[in-house]
């Protein structure tokens, strides 16, 4: 009886804390099909798709999610080309400094990106940088690297180095072998790399927003910003809308990566060094 | 791209000395190459760059954007005298402790225990629903919150009140809000950590008598206790920094209420073009980032040997 009443008890509270999360998230998507939608939460039975319509101009959501694409797409891209490369040498050779190497890159990993961004506007603005979208990729790539070496090393210590073997017989370089035994083998790790990356960036909001200087040049996470610092209190619902059609492609991505990711949180306790 | 032209290690064979040697270092810095660059030009670069401006009174408009000068520690004496840097700084103290230390990191927790032998569906739905609050892009997270604590919003109509919480209580808004987003690293944290107790453990101590609470104090908390730790540290750490949520969301207002230390730093730096100051704000971030880091390495260190 008693095991009954705890397990209802624990049920009762999953269902307050699930709600408690669903909150916040109600109005934004009641709102984004409500015509009249305002901050005042008053749902009416009103449906229509005009808040959607109206956000879907070139300047207000096409080209900012297109900055978006480009700027995380080419930061995740970069990023698993570079660190997949580096994590070759510390996956596969015996070098003296790796364990060092290994655990100042973790240590970079927790280290503040928002307070880099201050010498880095500098530095920026001091080499005529500043409102460089490929100099910001540049930067943004730096940024993902520690982690993704850390990822990218750890997926490819399990592609059993016996694979290459055969293909150093038939006289492959590591170029060659990286790129036709290792790489497809480990093409689970890669997408993961990339998608995490991805998503990260595609939500970065500061980094554009004090490197970037036009809007023309902004991810969709300075335009949504802007967007709703000017409109929020009286275009509620377009707001919604915009926040809808900017998080799915993040969501989306998660949802796609979600099996594989599961796994890789035991690395707050036991990282491998 | 360099390296994909580079010729294969095996072509270049010859007997011991020079070449030999040359070669051994080309295995691992051509592939290492790229990474290294970029870590030094865009990360160690920086960090470098900031240490240096933090004792100039460099800016970007004014006299001083041509010819900075060199000054000292005159930064850092202004740094601990500045009564909004310290108010901006136990603000983030509040904040840290507030939403993850407290916040995140209990709520994780509790939802992870409460979710072991649940059905598979109030699984899926509960890791859904805070899982989706933390995949969000922070600007977007700040606008539910926005309209969650407007004045009429979803929370006063569900309590029956009329509160403006951004003005009468923005630090909670914020510390909240932030609860409601980070939460879920935690709880798949002490899902992956959960997991790995031993049932039967658990179990000897039930058959022994221990009550519940028992077994979680003197049981299933020790054995993840590394895990609690890490978390602690790896969520301080992101919370630390955070910027996004707050700036939408308050802007580090009413006045300065809710400007922690990163607010602060972007108001000096990006607002005010003073970058030799915001350059010492960055560096005592990056200092205190630093430190929390060290204590993160060390638990993974001890856990390896």
């Amino acid at each position: 009886m008693t095991r009954l009443a705890a397990r209802g008890a624990a049920n009762l509270s999953l269902l307050v804390i699930a709600l408690a999360f669903v909150g916040p998230f109600l109005w934004v998507v009641i709102a984004s099909v409500q015509p009249e939608a305002t901050l005042a939460a008053t749902p009416t039975l009103a449906f229509s798709l005009d808040n959607f319509t109206a956000v879907l101009t070139w300047e207000t959501i096409i080209l900012p999610m297109i900055n978006s694409v480009v700027i995380s797409g080419s930061t995740a891209i970069l990023t698993v080309l570079v660190a997949g490369l580096a994590a070759y040498p510390l996956s596969r050779y015996q070098l003296r400094y790796r364990r060092h190497f290994m655990l100042t890159l973790l240590f970079t990993t927790g280290l503040p990106v928002t307070a880099i961004l201050v010498p880095v506007y500098a530095m920026f603005f001091r080499f005529n940088l500043y409102g460089s979208v490929p100099a910001m990729v540049l930067f943004l790539t730096a940024s993902s690297l520690p982690f993704s070496i850390w990822m990218m090393k750890n997926f490819m210590d399990g592609v059993p180095i016996s694979l290459e073997e055969a293909a150093w017989v038939d006289g492959a370089g590591w170029v060659q072998s990286l790129r036709s035994v290792v790489g497809p083998l480990m093409a689970p790790g890669i997408s993961v790399v990339a998608i995490f990356v991805f998503v990260g960036q595609w939500g970065n909001f500061f980094a554009p927003f004090v490197l970037l200087d036009t809007p023309d040049k902004q991810p969709a996470a300075v335009t949504i910003y802007t967007f709703f610092s000017q409109y929020g209190q009286v275009a509620y619902g377009q707001l919604a809308a915009f926040s809808i059609l900017y998080t799915a492609p993040a969501v989306i991505l998660y949802v796609a990566v979600n099996k594989y990711l599961a796994g890789s949180f035991n690395f707050a306790g036991s990282v491998k060094g | 791209m360099t390296v994909a032209t580079a010729p294969s290690p095996s072509v270049t064979g010859s007997p011991a000395g020079g070449p030999s040697r040359r070669r051994r270092v080309l295995r691992w810095l051509l592939p290492l190459g790229p990474a290294l660059v970029l870590l030094a030009i865009f990360l160690a670069g920086p960090i470098l760059w900031s240490v240096y401006i933090a004792f100039t009174n460099e800016t970007l408009t004014g006299s001083a954007s041509v010819n900075s000068q060199f000054v000292g520690v005159a930064n850092f004496v202004k740094l601990f005298g500045d009564p909004n840097f310290i108010n901006s700084f136990l603000l983030t103290f509040i904040f840290v402790i507030g939403s993850a230390v407290i916040g995140q990191n209990t709520l994780g927790l509790i939802i992870a225990l409460l979710m072991r032998g649940r059905g598979r569906v109030t699984r899926s739905v509960v890791n859904g629903v805070v899982i989706a609050a933390w995949v969000m892009p922070e600007v977007v997270a700040a606008a539910c919150w926005f309209s969650f604590l407007a004045e009429d919003g979803t929370l006063n109509t569900v309590l029956g009140v009329s509160q403006e919480w951004l003005y009468t209580a923005p630090m909670l808004a914020v510390i909240l809000a932030n609860v409601w987003r980070g939460t879920a690293f935690s709880m798949l944290v002490y899902s992956a950590a959960l997991s790995e107790v031993p049932a039967d453990l658990v179990e000897a101590a039930a058959v022994d008598g221990a009550s519940p609470a028992r077994r979680l104090l003197h049981i299933t908390l020790p054995l993840i206790r590394r895990s609690i730790m890490a978390n602690l540290m790896l969520i301080t750490l992101q919370t630390l920094a955070s910027f996004g949520l707050i700036y939408a969301l308050t802007g580090g207002g009413p006045g300065t209420a809710s400007q922690t230390t990163p607010l602060y730093m972007y108001e000096q730096a990006f607002r005010y073009f003073e970058i030799g100051y915001g350059s010492a704000i960055a560096l005592v971030m990056l200092v205190i980032g630093a430190l929390f880091s060290l204590v993160y390495l060390r638990l993974i260190k001890t856990e390896d040997a």
